[in-house]
């Protein structure tokens, strides 16, 4: 990991150790460009297939993962994501942490309800995709970055 | 540059999106549209999106706005094909293509837009 990204350990970490379960199939990808994003939606799209998630799911968990990406590159000024495949139990699900180094979001509550943007968007994004996962936890400190951690589990 | 091929029927344009859009191929064809809709005096717009696995806020609101767009410039737009997953999902994310005419096939499609005889 780059000296770019000290501060997405410290958040990682944080994330982590609050949410201590087996993660496997660990993989790094870069948030920079739109391209970058649409390379995410496939990878995350082949992790939901390998444990077979339902083709609904799937879509939530890719729809979700594409929102947050984006947000991520616009808002973080790019970064970059974790995707896991967790097992607790005799349950499995897919893991993605999205990080960035960005300015952080001063109010979360107000972030977090649909209709508020400061991009020109929709405001659909953080609300949104947390609708579709089954986990979502945020924590962003001001001046230093965001991170977003998102869990959808096989039913 | 990469850009999604429009086809022009009679009055109609006819677009299939086949593949995974980012998004600026998908302002790209936003502009396309609406450029095509203009220069070939198009009265009809068939978006048909059987073959996108997702639709996410930036695409949703590039169809909801082409549709804007293209009903100012005296131009109907209809969406066909979508899949059941992406329905559900844009939905829940809170999207629901306000304003934008939508069909089952491009069949339907059609014959919403008036083209039943082709």
């Amino acid at each position: 990991m780059s000296a770019a990204f000290s501060n997405a350990v410290v958040f990682e970490t944080a994330l982590l150790e609050r949410n201590s379960r087996l993660r496997t199939a660990r993989a790094t990808l870069p948030l920079r460009s739109d391209e970058d994003v649409v390379g995410l939606r496939r990878h995350v799209r082949e992790r939901a297939v390998a444990i077979a998630l339902s083709l609904v799911d799937q879509t939530k968990l890719v729809t979700a993962a594409s929102e947050l990406a984006r947000n991520t590159i616009k808002y973080g000024g790019g970064g970059e994501v974790h995707l896991d495949v967790l097992e607790d139990g005799y349950k499995r699900g897919v893991g993605l942490i999205f990080v960035d180094n960005g300015p952080g979001i001063p109010d979360l509550d107000q972030a977090l309800r649909d209709g508020f943007t400061t991009g020109g968007g929709l405001g659909l994004g953080l609300g949104g995709s947390r609708r579709l996962v089954d986990e979502f936890e945020i924590d962003s400190r001001t001046g230093e970055g965001t991170a977003v951690s998102v869990v959808k589990w096989k039913r | 540059m990469e850009r999604i091929p429009i086809l022009r029927m009679g009055d109609l344009l006819l677009v299939t999106i086949q593949v995974d859009m980012h998004d600026r191929l998908a302002m790209t064809l936003q502009d396309d549209l609406t450029e095509r809709i203009v220069r070939d005096q198009a009265k009809g717009v068939l978006i048909d999106i059987s073959a996108l696995d997702l639709v996410d806020s930036f695409i949703g609101r590039m169809i909801s706005n082409t549709a804007a767009m293209a009903r100012v410039l005296d131009a109907q737009t209809v969406v066909v094909g979508m899949q059941p997953a992406v329905a559900i999902t844009l939905v829940e994310l809170g999207l629901t293509l306000h304003g934008v005419k939508t069909a089952l096939n491009v069949e339907k499609g059609m014959a919403l837009l008036g083209k039943t005889h082709f």
